[in-house]
């Protein structure tokens, strides 16, 4: 599902897995850290896949 | 191709006259050129109506799900590896199923071919590897080979996988053929090309799900695009909508598409769909070593867990 998302053109670094068990609350905290990281490194996205108001021609 | 077509029927009176199935579903003549409409012939008499010829590019096995019945089916290469998804999938029971197997040489493509004149096509003949189409002011010849349908071409499956009978003797495999020439290139943009390829190639999409409505592998009762509580994904040709309706009926193929290309044959506006479909096909061969449809034994790789199951994604 990575792979096909990046493939239609969503820049590698803004999507990330990860399993976190529900007591791993420390592993939690570092992996929400590092992706907020590395996805303000990225430019905005453009409001890709945010609805803003119908378009009308 | 008459070859075909006179065995075709002569299995499928067998097969109703002695009691072996209670149908058989082939192709029968449509009612426009390049337009053969699937057929389901219950007596010997609507068996006279089944026939063969290049533009039986429907996938047939979209009309044996959750069927109760004994079913005679005609199946090409790609129909016989979607049946074989059917019964992995537990949507008929491979007892139910008299495959009648053809060896195919492709499909025309009936897109390239309207394409190329100004003025409505009237007949399309077929003889050996020539087609002559013609119109009212004009009469063409054309190889066949020049308007395969893209996914005919680089078929390496045109023999069924899976069948009880042949119509023909099997026809040689394509094996110098790339399946996923254009996914490598699209592979070799960066991140804004890529999401404007896909912005343009859905574009001219108008919702109308023919491509969902041919493709055997799309038979949940109530599809996710048509369900209102909760609401997946939009109705409306705002581009978001659009995109989002495009990746999920491609991921919900992913491992079990075998490109028999349905999806672009039906569609009016001409739209490139396999690019979304073909790209699973390609991560599921590489990472998987797996093609949908080849065996009855195996189960597909996104309903199985093995312990090195490739996992560079996840952190």
């Amino acid at each position: 599902m990575k792979n096909f998302l990046e493939h239609t053109g969503i820049e590698p670094g803004r999507l990330h897995f990860s399993w976190i068990s529900s007591a791993e609350s420390t592993k939690f905290v570092d992996v929400v850290k590092k992706i907020t990281h590395e996805v303000k490194m990225l430019d905005p996205a453009n409001k890709r896949y945010v609805k803003t108001e119908p378009k009308v021609d | 191709m008459k070859e075909y077509t006179e065995k075709i029927r002569e299995i499928a009176k067998r097969l109703l006259n002695d009691g072996t199935v209670d149908m058989v579903i082939g192709f029968r003549k449509g009612t426009l050129p390049m337009m053969n409409q699937p057929h389901i012939a219950t007596c010997t008499d609507s068996a006279d109506e089944l026939m063969w010829d290049s533009n039986c590019g429907l996938n047939l096995a979209n009309y044996v799900t959750d069927r109760k019945e004994k079913i005679g089916i005609v199946a090409k290469g790609c129909d016989s590896r979607n049946l074989v998804t059917h019964v992995i999938e537990n949507k008929i029971k491979r007892d139910q199923l008299y495959i009648i197997g053809i060896p195919c040489s492709g499909m025309i493509d009936h897109h390239k071919i309207t394409a190329m004149f100004d003025t409505d096509i009237t007949s399309v003949k077929e003889s050996g590897e020539s087609i002559t189409i013609s119109g009212n002011d004009f009469s063409k010849k054309l190889i066949k080979q020049d308007v395969l349908c893209e996914n005919c071409a680089a078929c390496t499956h045109r023999n069924p996988v899976e069948y009880d009978e042949l119509v023909a003797d099997l026809v040689e495999e394509q094996t110098d053929v790339d399946p996923y020439e254009s996914v490598t290139e699209i592979e070799s943009m960066d991140a804004e090309e890529k999401w404007n390829y896909f912005e343009d190639l859905i574009s001219p999409c108008i919702r109308c799900y023919a491509c969902r409505n041919a493709c055997p592998l799309c038979y949940c009762p109530t599809c996710f695009v048509d369900e209102s509580t909760p609401q997946w994904v939009g109705k409306s040709q705002d581009p978001i909508d659009v995109r989002t309706f495009h990746l999920l009926r491609a991921f919900h193929c992913a491992g079990r598409c075998t490109d028999c290309g349905a999806c672009e044959r039906v569609c009016p506006m001409g739209i490139k769909i396999r690019e979304f479909t073909k790209k699973l096909n390609k991560d599921c061969l590489e990472l998987y070593g797996w093609e949908a449809g080849l065996s009855l034994d195996e189960r597909p790789p996104l309903d199985t867990f093995k312990t090195d199951d490739p996992d560079e994604f996840i952190k």
